[in-house]
């Protein structure tokens, strides 16, 4: 049972990084056209050559 | 954020001399002499892909002036950051160009702004009560499985850890709707839900120092997790349906500009007095009501009382606010203003209407009616009766009120409505519907009559000519070139209308109130008014050209708007009744209400009158869907049980209807009726399937037979359906 004393932190932890991702993603304001934003991804602009 | 970014910018810009750099340098004062750049918004009502928003974002970055534009499909709007001489005006035309219908949204964002903070802080509350409720389940599941002694109060106390914060951070919406719907001494459906989140924790924490069996920790975390789903569902429909209804730009400027002792000042409308002299330019909209002394010009009266054909002005002609000048400037003596006017009538008609209306309570607000002091007594009858079969064993009777309420808990019914009014008005607004108001799609679903204006609604209301194609080829060259020259309504439809080369004209000039007239060799021809060019009226809407001494005729038609004949034929099919009430004369309305196979219609209909009778069928009993735009509707609008009104329509009327079409199509309409129907039928189903859970819950629970992991369960399983049976709207 003393392999939990690393277990449980080490599960919170990668729950914590999930959680601060998620904060990053929410103010870095990714949530805000979700519709467009998978839509963008099929545009054929930039195939052939990179975004300038 | 912006200005903060265009700051640095300007900060770091390298300058013509190193040296200059510390001191304000002579490019980054000018720069900061320009005004900021203008930040517009349009509203795309039809952009719907990956290909629109490539179309739109290139033709916009096109136009000279514009830095930057962006699309964003979820709201179906975009932002374009451009040079301050770039108008939202100007940028139309060029999306419609592209094919793309577009409105201006009002700049001033604040408020958009606004609501995007509310849904980041709920989504954000949401991920924290998401991450929490994963840890403690986790957890729980150990200590269900059978963990005891010390590694179950190891894993209570871990779980204390994670979900007392949580709820003291996640669950602050509903602790402060709590609050206020007790203060103002009412049980809504925040209190017991506040309730059990509260009591659940404590009970947890108490448990956990005595190290008792069970604790809630993960119901507390759970229901804060469902409930704020379901509370940010609701934000999102409301945001999407604000953002684009509400911020679409006023059209109305409340400015006139008055004539005294020859000088011309803007003034507001509100510092006009009868007597006044307001000079309204053509394309302007009548401040006031007052008399015509001097100018020549027509009137378009369509939006005040629905009649589709422009009427002349001249001296001694009454004016009424609200009408839209056409073709020669007029000056106009005021002899209402304010208060005393028609626009303020019609307002105070509005208001009457409004007031008169019964109000509606949605089926969420009826289910907690009945729910929460149900919940309360069953809570408290558990701890009495426990109190008093177990001989005053506060912890075990505290224990079961608890698992009473935490059962009871109307995480379902929480989820209930905003999962369906979600799918339901998604699926609306991609057809081109904006439900405004929540409890629209319920007041949708009952309807039995339905009401139609004419022009503007089932027409367009712009006139499209009929007869070109009867019309000789150089009389029609000569006629478009004439047109050219006008802006009167049907001059400009006959532009739009021929595709023939305009010949050449000479000495080319409006002759206000009557029509353009010009030189072709030498010869004086004209478009206008039957008897200014000596033709013989016809009884549609028509203008005369007259050309080398002869006299043609060119017809116009009002256009059915598209879709309107697939939605009247679905409605009908529905077994919908329809009525067609207009201001316009009786022929059109006659022969558009034949065309549209409605048999019931009437022609000339004031705006009181249309009020009346939207009243009266509301008195024998019927739910009445008006459809209107025009400012003569607004009153029947704010009457009727539930309304819709075009993008197109006036200011007022959108304000007065519960759900706007951004489209130009009417087709969407017939959809609204079938899907709402569709979706009260899934909020019901929703509210049998959480009822269901409870009746199977409950007695569970007041038997003091509840564990956590029967909560956790009933919880889950309960909000899954529940969410499901919304998904399966088609």
């Amino acid at each position: 049972m003393e392999i939990l004393t690393i277990l449980i932190p080490v599960s919170l932890l990668l729950g914590g990084i999930g959680l601060v991702a998620f904060f990053w993603a929410l103010k870095s304001k990714q949530f805000d056209d979700p519709q467009g934003d998978a839509a963008r991804i099929l545009k054929t602009d930039y195939d052939d050559h990179p975004k300038p | 954020m912006a200005l903060a970014e265009e700051f640095d910018a300007g900060h770091v810009s390298p300058s013509a001399c190193p040296a200059c750099a510390a001191a304000p340098s002579a490019e980054r004062l000018a720069e900061l002499a320009r005004p900021a750049s203008a930040r517009l918004m349009l509203s795309l009502p039809t952009a719907h892909c990956a290909a629109c928003m490539s179309t739109v974002e290139n033709g916009l970055q096109a136009v000279p002036g514009v830095q930057s534009a962006r699309v964003n499909l979820t709201l179906r709007r975009v932002s374009v950051d451009a040079d301050p001489e770039v108008t939202a005006e100007s940028l139309i035309p060029i999306l419609a160009g592209l094919g793309y219908e577009a409105h201006e949204l009002d700049p001033g964002l604040l408020s958009a702004t606004e609501t995007d903070k509310q849904g980041r802080e709920l989504l954000m509350r949401l991920g924290v009560a998401g991450f929490a409720m994963m840890n403690v389940m986790l957890l729980s599941v150990a200590v269900w499985s059978g963990a005891g002694d010390a590694t179950r109060d190891l894993f209570h106390w871990v779980s204390a850890a994670i979900a007392l914060p949580t709820v003291v951070f996640a669950g602050q919406p509903f602790f402060k709707s709590a609050l206020a719907s007790l203060r103002v001494g009412r049980l809504g459906m925040d209190v017991p839900i506040s309730l059990a989140i509260i009591l659940a924790s404590s009970i947890s924490l108490f448990e956990t120092f005595n190290s008792g069996n069970h604790a809630y920790f993960d119901a507390a975390v759970m229901l804060v997790f469902f409930l704020l789903a379901g509370r940010y569902l609701d934000h999102r429909t409301r945001a999407v349906a604000r953002s684009a209804a509400e911020e679409l730009a006023a059209l109305e400027v409340p400015r006139a500009i008055r004539v005294a002792d020859g000088v011309e000042e803007t003034v507001a409308i509100s510092a006009l007095a009868v007597g006044d002299l307001v000079r309204v330019r053509p394309g302007g909209r009548m401040p006031v009501d007052g008399e015509v002394i001097s100018g020549m010009s027509e009137v378009d009266r369509s939006l005040l009382t629905g009649e589709s054909l422009p009427a002349v002005a001249g001296p001694g002609t009454l004016v009424a606010a609200g009408e839209i000048n056409l073709t020669g400037p007029l000056m106009v003596r005021v002899i209402a203003a304010g208060r005393d006017s028609s626009l303020h009538r019609m307002a105070d008609l509005v208001a009457v209407a409004e007031s008169t209306k019964t109000q509606y309570t949605s089926l969420a607000e009826r289910a907690a009616r009945a729910y929460s002091p149900l919940v309360h007594l069953l809570s408290f009858g558990a701890f009495g009766y426990w109190m008093w079969a177990t001989g005053g064993d506060m912890r075990y009777a505290i224990n079961i009120s608890a698992a009473v309420l935490i059962i009871t808990c109307p995480c379902a019914l929480g989820l209930a409505v905003p999962a369906v009014v979600t799918a339901a008005s998604g699926k609306l607004f991609r057809k081109g519907l904006l439900i405004k108001d929540g409890t629209a799609l319920e007041r949708l679903a009952e309807v039995d009559y339905v009401v139609f204006d004419k022009t503007g609604t089932l027409t367009l209301g712009t006139p499209t000519p009929t007869n070109l194609d009867r019309l000789p080829m150089d009389a029609l060259a000569v006629a478009t070139a004439l047109a050219a020259g006008s802006s009167h309504p049907l001059a400009v439809a006959l532009t739009r209308a021929a595709n023939v080369p305009p010949v050449q004209l000479t000495d080319i000039r409006e002759v206000p109130g009557y029509g353009v007239e010009a030189r072709l060799n030498g010869q004086i021809v004209r478009l206008g008014r039957a008897e200014w060019v000596g033709a013989a009226p016809a009884s549609e809407t028509a203008t005369y050209l007259s050309v080398a001494g002869q006299t043609h005729a060119i017809l116009f038609a009002d256009k059915l708007r598209p879709g309107a004949e697939t939605a009247i034929a679905a409605m009908q099919a529905a077994g919908l009744r329809l009525m067609l009430l207009s201001g316009d004369a009786p022929a059109p309305v006659a022969d558009l209400a034949a065309r549209l196979g409605i048999t019931d219609f009437a022609a000339g209909k004031l705006p009181a009158e249309k009020v009346a009778q939207v009243r009266a069928l509301q008195d024998q009993g019927h739910k009445v869907l008006m459809v209107g735009d025009g400012l003569n509707d607004t009153a029947a609008l704010a009457q009727a049980y539930v309304s819709i009104s075009p993008a197109s329509a006036l200011d007022a009327a959108r304000t007065a209807s519960d759900i706007v079409l951004l489209g130009q199509d009417m087709a969407p309409v017939a959809d609204a009726l079938r899907i709402a129907k569709q979706s009260t039928r899934r909020i019901r189903e929703n509210f049998a399937l959480s009822a269901g859970y409870n009746v199977i819950a409950v007695p569970l629970a007041l038997a003091g037979l509840a564990t956590p992991l029967l909560a956790a369960l009933a919880m889950s399983i309960s909000s899954i359906t529940v969410s499901l049976n919304a998904l399966r709207l088609r």
